[in-house]
């Protein structure tokens, strides 16, 4: 590479990046840009944005939707994300096992995970209608009445975790299954030679060399339900209290944004919102010494 | 590859130079529209084609989208200074679009002998000016099972009902069966207001729009008025209908009374059972909705003459409003029955006249610049109080605090 060296390299290098370049200053810097300055001023589409300092956040500090909103959300990341991190974890371990037939369950249990949020949404909300839905049907015949689901705030949440769990344990399962196929086989046998039993195997081997998948895992999973959108933006039965009362912190965004014509307090959200998954991920990481072990280590 | 490409681009500019040379004897009015998308946009052509013949010198293009979309899409136009020159706007909208300067005022360029409904003229003006021009209205009556009324013995609806009336029947129907319902009246915003106007002394703002009088005692019996018709199993709650609309439990003939709108009329065509409408039972007094859509002017336009007669022969033309009549679009919001006759001559329901009975008790929507946040706010708290989670009192006390701090 002869003559390739100082400005001339950086030239061809700018040139080669410049069309990737171009899309993300256009669609992803500059938008970020915009709306941390719109989260100081007051814009309502109409007429010209307004400076109004830090009156948003102390607006959001003393609203009692956006707290509720953080509530629900919180509420629904501790049901379903160790729900779906042990049950991912238990399907990874049974789709692990060499058995005639596997590849097709596996396939099956990735159904789930490429069907559209509407589709899901569309048919779970059968399932749990309260007169003609399956699930209080199957209560029925134990003697239970169920409850109006996706009717009242409260069951609906529930309802909906147990939606994303069966939606998105296939996905979970796929990255546990890619951590388990990546434990060297030599590991076992040396157990096996030691006399292990298939639990002490488990307990010290595929699990601690799982950490780095887990941790993974635990990182994407709490960020992606920080900002989760659609199972509740499409679920609640129209007009329910459900409907009207049940908000995580984007669906809040999206209704202040585009219903209220409120901007600038919809991009102050959505900097609140990053300020809380950095925060998570950032004491995440450095939690991480203590019980993630890569192999190398 | 680099030449073809000049060749082409140059190519692309000279057309489009000698289009607007020859576009420039006529005027291109852009007009943007919700109402006639997707099932009229065939009757507006019509429109569209009587205007320009009358006015060879302006041509207008139409864009349209759904009502869903519409205003997002309004917005990202005003803000990227695109604006079409006209554009519906409903009465909810308008306030919050004329209080932001972004509409002419046309009153001085509408004849004066313009056939409007005055109601509905004063309806789009804000702060004594006319900021749009009422395009068509709608209104909700009380639509009747009366086969359902047959088997319980009892009387049709009259005009002098009173909600007190209305719920002896719905006792009455209801005994008829377990899956009998007496009436379904939705419990949210607009059956609240509407209801307000019917009790006569509910107002939701004082009258100079600083405080909200939204818990006032008057307020309070209204909305308990509104619930005691699910307190007393008269009605289904929202769990009830397990996702059924009022409008499948009205068809199914499992409802004896539906307060809905008469854009239902053609839905009901062919229900399976005879029904009919009337104007809406009293609570002290009557009030009927008047919903509105607009048709407003840009501010920003650069044709304004042409743009407002365009409004102007949208709204109030004898062509407009017939094809908008025989195409069963909407009611045009003129003071001329002489175009409703081919309407009010259509069968079910018999009693069309309730259509125009209702309108001379019009009761708007309270509107103001943060209209959105109003009615989920209001929404919210009335589902609260269906729910019993809430005392009406307790609800109304929170919908105060909540509207005033939504007023500036």
């Amino acid at each position: 590479m002869a003559g390739f060296s100082g400005f001339n390299k950086w030239k061809w290098v700018f040139i080669f990046l410049a069309p990737s370049l171009f899309g993300i200053l256009l669609f992803i810097v500059y938008p970020i840009g915009t709306s941390l300055w719109l989260a100081f001023n007051d814009w309502n589409l109409l007429s010209p944005p307004e400076f109004t300092g830090l009156a948003n956040f102390q607006a959001l500090a003393v609203d009692a939707d956006f707290w509720r909103a953080l509530g629900y959300t919180l509420q629904f990341i501790v049901l379903y994300v160790p729900s779906v991190f042990v049950l991912g974890l238990a399907l990874a371990l049974f789709l692990n096992q060499k058995v005639r037939g596997m590849l097709f369950v596996r396939t099956t249990t990735f159904l789930p995970v490429v069907a559209s949020w509407v589709v899901v949404s569309l048919i779970w909300k059968w399932i749990f209608n309260p007169a003609y839905g399956l699930v209080n049907y199957g209560l029925q015949l134990i003697g239970i009445t169920g409850p109006a689901w996706l009717f009242e705030p409260q069951t609906a949440l529930y309802a909906m975790v147990i939606t994303s769990i069966w939606k998105d344990v296939g996905y979970i399962a796929l990255l546990y299954l890619g951590g388990l196929q990546n434990i060297s086989e030599t590991y076992y046998e040396a157990a096996r030679i030691d006399g292990a039993t298939r639990t002490q195997s488990l307990r010290h081997i595929t699990l601690p060399l799982l950490t780095p998948t887990m941790f993974f895992v635990a990182i994407t999973l709490l960020i992606n339900y920080f900002q989760m959108f659609d199972q509740v933006w499409l679920m609640p039965m129209r007009d329910s209290a459900a409907d009207r009362q049940l908000e995580v912190i984007v669906t809040q965004v999206v209704t202040n944004a585009f219903s209220y014509n409120r901007m600038g307090y919809a991009s102050a959200m959505s900097w609140v919102l990053f300020a809380i998954i950095f925060a998570i991920t950032f004491v995440q990481l450095r939690l991480q010494n203590r019980w993630v072990h890569y192999e190398s280590d | 590859m680099l030449r073809k490409f000049g060749l082409f681009l140059t190519a692309v500019v000279l057309l489009a130079l000698f289009s607007t040379a020859a576009a420039q004897d006529t005027t291109t009015i852009r007009y943007f529209t919700f109402s006639a998308a997707p099932d009229h946009l065939e009757d507006l052509d019509t429109i569209v084609q009587a205007f320009q013949a009358e006015n060879p010198d302006i041509t207008v293009e139409v864009s349209s989208a759904p009502f869903a979309d519409y205003f997002t899409l309004l917005q990202a136009d005003v803000v990227s200074g695109d604006t079409p020159d006209v554009f519906e706007l409903n009465y909810e909208n308008f306030v919050t679009y004329a209080a932001n300067n972004t509409l002419l005022d046309i009153g001085s360029m509408v004849s004066a002998d313009a056939p409007f409904y005055p109601r509905a003229l004063e309806a789009f003006q804000y702060q004594g000016t006319q900021y749009a021009l009422p395009e068509t209205f709608s209104t909700v009556l009380l639509f009747y099972n009366a086969d359902l009324f047959d088997q319980a013995g009892i009387d049709y609806p009259t005009a002098d009902w009173t909600w007190a009336d209305a719920t002896e029947a719905a006792t009455a129907i209801k005994a008829l069966g377990d899956d009998v319902w007496g009436l379904y009246s939705p419990t949210q915003f607009w059956e609240f207001y509407k209801k307000a106007g019917q009790n006569g002394e509910c107002q939701f703002f004082n009258a100079d729009m600083t405080e909200s009088t939204i818990n006032s005692p008057a307020c309070v019996s209204t909305l308990e008025t509104m619930v005691n018709f699910m307190n007393d199993g008269l009605m289904p709650t929202a769990a009830q209908l397990s996702g059924v609309s009022d409008s499948e439990l009205f068809l199914s003939g499992k409802v004896g009374m539906l307060v809905t709108g008469i854009w239902m009329f053609d839905a009901f065509a062919d229900a399976p059972f005879n029904w009919d409408v009337q104007v809406e039972p009293m609570i002290n007094q009557h009030a009927n909705h008047f919903f509105a859509n607009g048709v407003a002017v840009s501010a920003a336009t650069a044709n304004p003459e042409a743009a407002a007669k365009w409004a102007e022969f949208l709204t109030s033309s004898e062509t407009a409003a017939t094809v908008r009549v025989d195409s069963a679009w909407e009611l045009p919001a003129l003071d001329q029955p002489a175009y409703f006759e081919a309407y009010l001559e259509k069968t079910p329901p018999a009693n069309r006249a309730a259509v125009f009975q209702a309108l001379e008790n019009p009761v708007t929507p309270p509107v103001i610049e943060r209209q959105s946040e109003m009615q989920d706010a209001v929404n919210a708290l009335l589902t609260q109080v269906a729910d019993g989670e809430l005392s009406a009192q307790d609800a109304l006390d929170q919908a105060k605090t909540a509207l005033d701090a939504l007023l500036p």
